[in-house]
């Protein structure tokens, strides 16, 4: 915890578990962010990055572990922490009932800056944010990417070393989800220290000079970018079959074809593999040799559901194979990452990792 | 979208004289509620709508069929009594607004603000304490259009208004845990319900204490409402209601659940993760 080193970010071994339910939110997280560089911190609904990000920005205290933002600790020294960081969020808490400008001045204001500097500020972050015009309009009014960018400027508002991204953009259009990223960059490139959780790889890939994959409260996998992305495989094997039996059945018979398991769910068994098109025509010829109709056959990219899925799958010599077939007769154990409202509930991280 | 400000490392500002930072914080979290209350003017018109009728329906309705002790006219004695209750009921708005705040993640974004924690609480109570001075000033023009008349001067019936103010400032605390500890809006209303109902309808708001049951006597002669609403109804009214002992109880009232009610919204506040 020095003040020469090189991380604006620090966490050492977090665990925060919430009594209600008794949920391990976080079960020993260690990350760091490098000074004027994004940490993208990935994970499920429910892994526990919303629970991170509450801790390093001061406004949950792990149970244990400890943490600090440029060499301040975030529960002894939390006021001088919060001084230095900003903080903008997939719930966009802002204030429907004032406008843009009230917003960013009301911020300011409690970030203690004088009336005078808060209205300039105010004015120099809606024209920075093409927000300018409908600055005094009433939020009510915004669009969900007005909305983001107006959270992000009221986040930068006393000029922030340090800043977190809590799901900046799900839930965003692909055209706001670009600005932002550009806003983002931009912010990058003038020393701003990030860490930004999502579920979507692609925005991670993009913006991140690290990734760290967070499940159930752990670190699951770290690395860049290339790294991670080399570890998985390039598509996926989708096999539909007449129900869950013959799903299992089938499971069982073409695993040998992957590195990582087959996922089942309910009348499907999904291979992640890296060539598709070899795979596919080796699952035909194994099922059809075990006589295992099939309904179905497709190959397609994978998405964060199945870099999630491998990465798990990748930890399975750890898992008793008791856990394992429970996993497998449940099929629900598969997460999407659903957008949106589902998500819009601060303690979704607590709950859903139950 | 040009380029943004770039923002440098700055140092830690002084934390300075904090108690001026505590007021300011308190008085732009209050202009900020305040600013929201006027920009619903459906929920103020209505808000303020709500009590009028109760006015015409105490005034016409069911003044007629109560009888009172004293003399007066059942206009003058039910008065204080409409105030308590729009007040009351006007704290509810408190523990809604808090509940939303904390739903919408607004609280969130307030943890993370190196502003005095006290300060979320103390602005959202403050803001409806201003609120209930409006709301006291319209409900006296009301009160005058129906025939009710002050009894003692305007500096008592000032008095007695701030009784009320102040009981309604302590009670929004109360309202403020309640709100934090709903899981939304809506039930942070109808939690609000168990609690606002018997303390403002068995008390004398409305009723002569005489004309109740015995047993329920024992409980409506000491809880906060009604010596409230004695205290304000000594002053406000005067003469035969002229009471000191009521004055005096309903300041200890005051008093006490700003005692209590303050700390455990602090502490509900500090709860919330």
């Amino acid at each position: 915890m020095s003040n020469n080193s090189s991380f604006a970010v620090e966490a050492h071994d977090l665990v925060k578990v919430f009594p209600r339910g008794n949920v391990r939110a976080l079960d020993g997280v260690s990350l760091q962010v490098e000074e004027g560089t994004v940490l993208g911190l990935l994970g499920p609904n429910g892994a526990g990055k919303t629970t991170a990000v509450r801790i390093l920005s001061t406004i949950l205290s792990p149970d244990s572990g400890h943490a600090s933002i440029l060499g301040h600790d975030v529960v002894k020294e939390a006021d001088t922490v919060r001084r230095i960081i900003g903080l903008a969020g997939q719930y966009a808490a802002v204030d429907e009932n004032l406008t843009g400008r009230e917003n960013i001045r009301m911020v300011g204001r409690l970030s203690h800056m004088s009336w005078k500097a808060s209205r300039a500020r105010a004015t120099d972050l809606l024209e920075s944010f093409g927000l300018t015009d409908a600055g005094d309009r009433v939020l009510k009014t915004y669009s969900g990417g007005m909305r983001r960018r107006l959270d992000l400027a009221a986040a930068l508002v006393a000029r922030p070393p340090v800043l977190f991204l809590d799901e900046p953009t799900t839930g965003l259009d692909p055209q706001s989800r670009q600005d932002l990223w550009a806003v983002i960059e931009n912010l990058v490139a003038g020393g701003t220290t990030v860490l930004l959780t999502t579920q979507y790889l692609e925005e991670a890939d993009r913006l991140a000079r690290n990734i760290i994959v967070v499940d159930h409260g752990r670190v699951i996998a770290e690395g860049t970018p290339a790294t991670l992305k080399a570890d998985l495989g390039t598509s996926v094997v989708s096999i539909t079959l007449s129900d869950n039996d013959a799903a299992l059945r089938a499971a069982r018979l073409v695993s040998s074809l992957s590195d990582n398991d087959p996922i089942v769910d309910h009348n499907t068994v999904e291979l992640t593999v890296e060539d598709g098109p070899k795979v596919g025509a080796d699952v035909l010829r194994t099922l059809d040799a075990a006589q295992v109709p099939i309904a179905g056959l497709a190959l397609r990219e994978p998405s964060l559901d199945d870099v999630f899925l491998s990465l798990t799958g990748h930890k399975s010599e750890a898992e008793t194979e008791t856990e394992r077939s429970a996993r497998m007769r449940k099929g629900g154990s598969r997460r999407r990452g659903a957008d949106g409202e589902a998500d819009a509930n601060p303690d979704a991280d607590g709950r859903d990792a139950a | 979208m040009t380029t943004i400000a770039v923002p440098t490392i700055t140092a830690p500002a002084p934390s300075g004289h904090r108690l001026r930072w505590t007021v300011a914080d308190i008085t732009t979290v209050t202009w900020r509620n305040l600013l929201a209350y006027t920009r619903i003017p459906e929920a103020l018109f209505f808000s303020t709508l709500q009590p009028i009728m109760f006015v015409l329906l105490f005034r016409y309705v069911f003044g007629g069929a109560i009888p009172i002790p004293g003399g007066v006219p059942y206009v003058d004695y039910m008065m204080p009594g409409i105030f308590v209750q729009t007040v009351m009921f006007g704290a509810v708005s408190t523990s809604v607004g808090l509940a939303e705040d904390l739903q919408k993640g607004l609280i969130e974004r307030f943890r993370a603000l190196p502003m005095a924690r006290s300060a979320v609480l103390a602005g959202r109570t403050t803001a409806d304490a201003v609120r209930n001075i409006f709301v006291v000033i319209v409900m006296t023009g009301v009160a005058y259009a129906v025939g009710f008349r002050i009894g003692d001067g305007a500096a008592a019936y000032v008095l007695g208004a701030l009784i009320l103010l102040a009981f309604a400032y302590s009670m929004s605390w109360g309202f403020a845990a309640i709100g934090l500890a709903a899981p939304n809006s809506e039930t942070a209303q109808v939690m609000a319900f168990p609690i606002l109902m018997p303390l403002t309808f068995a008390s004398t708001a409305f009723v002569p204490i005489q004309s109740m049951p015995g047993w329920l006597q024992g409980f409506v002669r000491h809880q906060p409402v009604s010596l409230v609403v004695d205290g304000a109804r000594s002053l406000m009214v005067g003469g035969f209601y002229h009471s000191t002992s009521s004055v005096a109880y309903s300041l200890v009232w005051i008093a006490g659940l700003l005692v209590v009610l303050v700390p455990l919204g602090i502490w509900r506040y500090r709860k919330v993760n």
